[in-house]
């Protein structure tokens, strides 16, 4: 199978301005002088795309991953080395790109579909084919600005999609709309694995990555670390990533008055085993150790879990339930469980907050905030929105024929 | 891809890009493309109560036409003065205000150029067949010269472009250009024939010894009024020589302009 991209020995490198050197009498000034520090975004990188291919690259932020997809789109040039690409390429890197606000959804169509490199002709037959896809056939000779964010950026993928390219490359952009527009997104996409195009996505989704593409490269600091098949790439890189972390639940924040510390903090699973990763619906326990230093009365454990975006999910004490002993002896260790027989959370990374205060809760002993992270895959119930399931069951008569 | 196959690909998107331009130019105001046609025209009644009033500029009587009219005088010279100066300035911006394109799509960026000096063309003949019609009810017979009159305004897009692909990368890297080109104009405005009539620099050159006539005819812009006053006010066929003239610059700007804007468009992605 021959290639659709190739990227030979490719480097990159940007400037760093310190002060921008945007007026003729600096420029005049400082002549030879050099202003800018030189950052390479990438390199050496060197990959090839097979024809029909459907490639991942990943990475942490700023690992130039998105900078190679611009290069192979040829929005970026290198400074080293050279891309090759085989056929139309349609970048979606940003949706709605060149949409003109005051103008009609219609007339947008046609402009943003040149943008994107089709014809005329193309654009009349496909047309309907658009507008149906964005789901905006009543607001389609209303001006754009009018339109809400999820329709602006429907319409921007619509036409996006419709390009018809040899090549798609992505970056971040699968995920827009609500469900249905997702579900369609999908659709489409496989649709062009179907057909032989090359598609190459820039993703932080990992478990989307897992099931959609068949090779993935990942890149670190702008060099290619790793390639291979999409999955062991991907365990690869998870595993690395997490073990990076600090691993023993001793970072974040911390505050307190220190009569009793909380000394860890640990996520197990049903056999008992100190985990990072756990699936929806699994029993999980989360452990904190504590050891007192003075005598303490009536102490009360109590912990929180947050998104990665500081949203506060839950936070449960023993305080709630009326658990606390009368007393802690100095020197006392030891730890207190939360058993979660069915973990409803669902996928993404958390933070686990641990806390010990006196039982009026106006003395803090111990505020350990976000010290431990880890992570929520698919599982049983297997749904994707949200923070929580509900646990609930589908019912209906016509669902019952459906199971 | 050669850059030649590039641009004939290319060829949809800048019409459609013109089409945005013009279009969105005067969407939502009242009078709409009417103020395309006012700004000239208060611009010719306020020079014309200055000049011709207050200032008695008595101007040339049209050989053979016999046209004396100081406004259409004026409106022979300025027309095509806009046409240089809305290029300019429109050139400037047009890679700045379309950062958002050139970061997230790949396309040849001389499109971006082409357009805006395409959609200013537009605008240019709106202004030019308004002129044409007022200078038909001031008994100019028009109409045979308006050839003439294309070949004149090719060679002036010609060399808006080569002018305007320079400015638009440079004013990238260095923004100061905008404001350098802003006061530029307004001395390029005096430097040309459009508001005096070429016997006033005639004269003037007679009383000194400086060579003053052969270094203001060196400005092409003197000779595009030249020229464009000879077809529209005189009802003649423009001295070939500046024809000649502004040709040669206008080609030898355009391949200047592609030159500079190939060597400075590699970074582009990242300064706007």
């Amino acid at each position: 199978m021959s290639s659709a991209i190739v990227v030979d020995d490719v480097s990159k490198q940007y400037r760093l301005y310190h002060e921008r050197n945007q007026s003729l009498k600096a420029a005049i000034m400082r002549r030879a002088r050099v202003k800018y520090e030189e950052f390479w975004a990438l390199r050496d990188v060197s990959l090839e795309v097979p024809e029909g291919a459907t490639y991942a690259l990943i990475g942490e932020n700023g690992s130039g991953k998105s900078t190679l997809l611009k290069c192979m789109a040829h929005i970026l040039r290198p400074e080293n080395g050279r891309i090759e690409t085989k056929g139309k390429i349609s970048a979606l890197l940003e949706l709605g790109a060149g949409f003109h606000p005051e103008l009609t959804g219609r007339e947008n169509i046609f402009l943003n579909g040149s943008i994107l490199g089709m014809t005329k002709k193309q654009l009349n037959q496909r047309f309907d084919e658009i507008v149906d896809f964005a789901g905006l056939e009543h607001f389609i000779d209303t001006p754009v600005k009018n339109y809400s964010s999820g329709m602006y950026v429907r319409l921007g993928f619509s036409v996006a999609i419709n390009v018809d390219p040899d090549i798609l490359l992505i970056d971040e952009v699968l995920a827009v709309g609500d469900a249905e527009f997702q579900r369609k997104c999908l659709e489409k996409f496989d649709d062009f694995r179907a057909a032989g195009k090359t598609i190459v996505i820039v993703s932080h989704a990992l478990e989307s990555v897992r099931n959609l593409c068949d090779t993935a490269g990942w890149l670190e600091h702008g060099v290619l670390r790793r390639l291979g098949p999409a999955s062991d790439v991907i365990d690869e890189y998870l595993t690395e990533s997490h073990t990076e972390r600090a691993a023993d639940g001793t970072h974040g924040a911390r505050w307190g008055t220190g009569e009793v510390r909380v000394e860890k903090v640990e996520v197990l699973d049903a056999s008992g085993e100190p985990v990072k990763r756990v699936r929806t619906g699994d029993t999980v326990v989360f452990r904190f150790h504590y050891k007192s230093n003075t005598l303490i009365s009536k102490p009360v454990w109590g912990m929180a879990l947050y998104t990665l975006d500081g949203v506060w999910v839950t936070g449960p004490s023993t305080r709630e339930v009326g658990l606390f002993p009368d007393r802690l002896e100095s020197g006392a260790e030891g730890w207190v469980d939360l058993r979660v027989d069915r973990l409803l959370l669902l996928p993404g990374t958390y933070d686990v907050s641990a806390s010990m205060f006196n039982i009026t809760g106006a003395q803090v002993y111990d505020m350990r905030h976000r010290a431990f992270r880890f992570d929520v895959e698919f599982g049983d119930p297997h749904e994707e929105y949200g923070f929580v399931s509900l646990g609930g069951t589908w019912e209906g008569d016509i669902l019952d024929g459906a199971r | 891809m050669t850059r030649l196959a590039e641009y004939a690909e290319a060829r949809e998107l800048t019409v459609n890009l013109m089409l945005r331009e013009l279009r969105g130019r005067y969407k939502r105001s009242a009078l709409g493309w009417t103020w395309s046609l006012l700004n000239p025209l208060s611009t010719v009644i306020t020079f014309s109560i200055v000049f011709a009033f207050f200032l008695k500029i008595d101007p040339p009587v049209g050989h053979p036409s016999g046209l004396h009219n100081f406004s259409m005088f004026l409106l022979c010279g300025l027309l095509p003065f806009n046409y240089l100066s809305n290029g300019m300035n429109g050139a400037l911006d047009s890679l700045l205000s379309n950062s958002n394109l050139i970061r997230k799509v790949y396309f040849p960026r001389e499109v971006l150029v082409v357009s805006t000096i395409g959609a200013l063309l537009v605008t240019f003949f709106v202004e030019l067949g308004v002129l044409c019609v007022i200078l038909l009810l001031f008994g100019n017979m028009i109409l045979p010269w308006i050839p003439v009159l294309l070949v004149l305004v090719a060679i002036q897009t010609v060399f808006v472009l080569g002018i305007g692909l320079m400015l638009s990368v440079f004013n990238v890297y260095f923004r100061d250009v905008k404001h350098f080109i802003g006061i530029s104009l307004q001395a390029l405005f005096y430097s040309a024939p459009i508001v005096y009539p070429m016997k006033f620099v005639e004269d003037a050159a007679t009383r000194t010894s400086f060579p003053l006539l052969r270094v203001y005819t060196l400005n092409p812009l003197v000779r595009f009024i030249d020229a464009y006053r000879a077809v529209l006010y005189d009802l003649r066929f423009p001295a070939f020589s500046d024809v000649a003239y502004v040709t040669v610059w206008a080609f030898g700007l355009l391949a200047l302009g592609l030159y500079v804007f190939h060597r400075l468009d590699r970074r582009l992605a990242e300064e706007v």
